[in-house]
């Protein structure tokens, strides 16, 4: 990991709800390859430090740089084109469209052909959503739908995927489901970068973390370590 | 024989409203907004087909197409310089605006083309048809303005079905920070449906002024609230539901105009917006929305 290059770099970033600092003065970054995971209680600025880097906010002062090019300014919808994809908080699928037409959307700035292709791609990964193409995506379960929210961000085969508490509602069974999806992603080639509030999951599978606090980055280091760190167990992993 | 043609003249009249009604609700589903000077583009609909017609004296259907495209643009560019700064601005204000550009809009026509009335002649130049000894008339432009109404709604369905764009309105109705996730671009889909919903006003004002030839800068009003009406009762943001609203609110007008009488009928119209928004405030089609917890 020495020799590689950053995939994205955040330095210093600054963002402000009104008059409220909500993100201040965060750096991180995520080499290509790894899963890398920003762990926290609610309200510490994890998602919206991701929802800066996709475009929906715009951060006061700092830098985002995507392989090497900087991403303030650009609007959100470009943003897919460059690789990123966000898996966003609460899943958002577009309830009264089909599983089907959700995938689609997902393939939006694709041609027709990559959209089938990767469609059959996303079947294979999840053949629950194969069985329920023609349903509406507001009629699925919750995991069924955080399901349709990574395969959707699938569709546009990003080099990096962003994922805002893909665990949130879901039970414990189909938490461990997601993660190993989240690894398998990872192992074929996906950079991941994760927010989560399941501080233990999201540890066991990532590479690095960092812990942010009130909208600050208080630790940082190998998951693995933090893991067995005794402030991070006490805070986040009920001792 | 009275009701029969009664009915075809509502069908006909309805299926006006139901293509106005149209522009209102997609306007309504992507951009969360009452475009209350989408029945003023009817109206300079009519003005440019009229000119078409009239003063330059070009071939009826290369008129019409003058004022589909004439209002297309009209839609984009009042999209662009007045509701596009308020995307974020609160619903109070995109209202108000949106009632400024309605007078703006009539204002404008009376300037330019003044307040004396235009006798409009009809697109279709056919005798009527005569049924059943000639018990049953029917003009052939409500035969025209019924089917075109057909053909527009199944266009819309497979448009939103269908196509990659159609899908993508639907998607921003939805939910636009999800389809901007996506790629999708708010704004040049937003724009689009003005385009659209402009492009279907001129067509409904040239088929209304068809029927109803007296073409004035206020033509547009009473139809355009009419339509939001039917807009309402069919479920605003629904498409089906806007063609259905159209159709019902113009068979009933008719219906009031004949059986009731015609100072009653405007009155009984919009009682039946009171009593459905009474019995079923998300209308026929509509979808009740639920608060999220």
């Amino acid at each position: 990991m020495v020799n590689s290059v950053s995939m994205l770099k955040i330095s210093d970033l600054n963002v402000y709800y009104g008059a409220i600092h909500a993100v201040k003065g965060v750096s991180f970054e995520v080499e290509k390859g790894e899963i890398v995971t920003l762990i926290g209680a609610n309200g510490a600025g994890k998602s919206t430090t991701l929802n800066s880097v996709a475009g929906l906010l715009k951060p006061r002062t700092g830098s985002v740089e995507f392989e090497g090019e900087s991403l303030i300014g650009v609007p959100a919808h470009k943003m897919v084109s460059k690789g990123i994809a966000l898996c966003p908080e609460g899943r958002r699928i577009f309830q009264d469209m089909t599983v089907r037409e959700n995938l689609e959307m997902g393939a939006f700035t694709r041609s027709d052909e990559e959209a089938h292709e990767m469609r059959k791609v996303v079947y294979e990964r999840f053949p629950r959503l194969l069985e329920r193409r023609t349903q509406p995506g507001g009629t699925l379960s919750g995991g069924e739908q955080q399901m349709l929210a990574m395969g959707r961000a699938l569709m546009s085969k990003p080099k990096l995927m962003m994922l805002d508490e893909p665990s949130m509602g879901l039970a414990p069974i189909l938490v461990q489901e997601i993660f190993q999806i989240i690894k398998d992603l990872n192992e074929q080639g996906t950079t991941i970068l994760l927010v989560e509030q399941n501080a233990s999951m999201a540890l066991s599978i990532a590479d690095r973390a960092y812990v942010l606090e009130t909208g600050r980055v208080t630790m940082s280091g190998n998951a693995n370590d933090l893991l067995h760190d005794k402030r991070v167990r006490e805070a986040y992993l009920g001792g | 024989m009275g009701f029969l043609s009664n009915l075809i003249n509502g069908i006909s009249l309805g299926s006006v409203y139901a293509i106005i009604a149209l522009g209102y609700t997609m306007v309504y589903g992507i951009a969360k907004m009452l475009n209350f000077a989408h029945g003023d583009v009817i109206m300079v609909g009519g003005y440019l087909c009229f000119i078409g017609m009239s003063s330059l004296g070009l071939p009826t259907v290369v008129a019409v197409l003058l004022s589909i495209v004439g209002c297309t643009c009209l839609g984009i560019v009042v999209e662009r310089l007045a509701y596009k700064p308020l995307r974020e601005a609160p619903s109070l204000a995109v209202l108000i605006t949106a009632i400024g550009v309605s007078y703006f809009l009539q204002n404008s026509a009376l300037l330019i083309w003044g307040a004396d009335p235009k006798v409009f002649k009809s697109i279709v130049d056919l005798p009527s048809i005569s049924l059943f000894d000639g018990q049953l008339v029917i003009g052939p432009i409500n035969l025209v303005t019924a089917l075109t109404c057909l053909v527009i709604m199944v266009c819309l369905t497979l448009f939103t079905s269908r196509t990659k764009m159609g899908k993508a309105m639907r998607a921003c109705s939805e939910d636009k920070g999800a389809a901007q996730l996506m790629g999708i671009n708010v704004n040049t889909t937003i724009s689009m449906v003005f385009a659209i919903g402009s492009g279907l006003a001129a067509i409904a004002g040239v088929l209304l002024c068809s029927t109803y030839p007296t073409l004035m800068p206020t033509t547009g009003a009473l139809p355009g609230i009419k339509a939001f009406t039917a807009a309402v009762i069919g479920g605003i943001g629904s498409i089906p539901g806007a063609a259905l609203g159209g159709v019902l609110l113009g068979i009933i007008e008719i219906f009031a105009k004949a059986y009731i009488g015609t100072q009653l009928a405007d009155a009984i119209v919009f009682g039946v917006l009171i009593v459905m928004l009474l019995i079923r405030p998300a209308g026929l089609l509509g979808k009740e929305i639920h608060e999220k917890v």
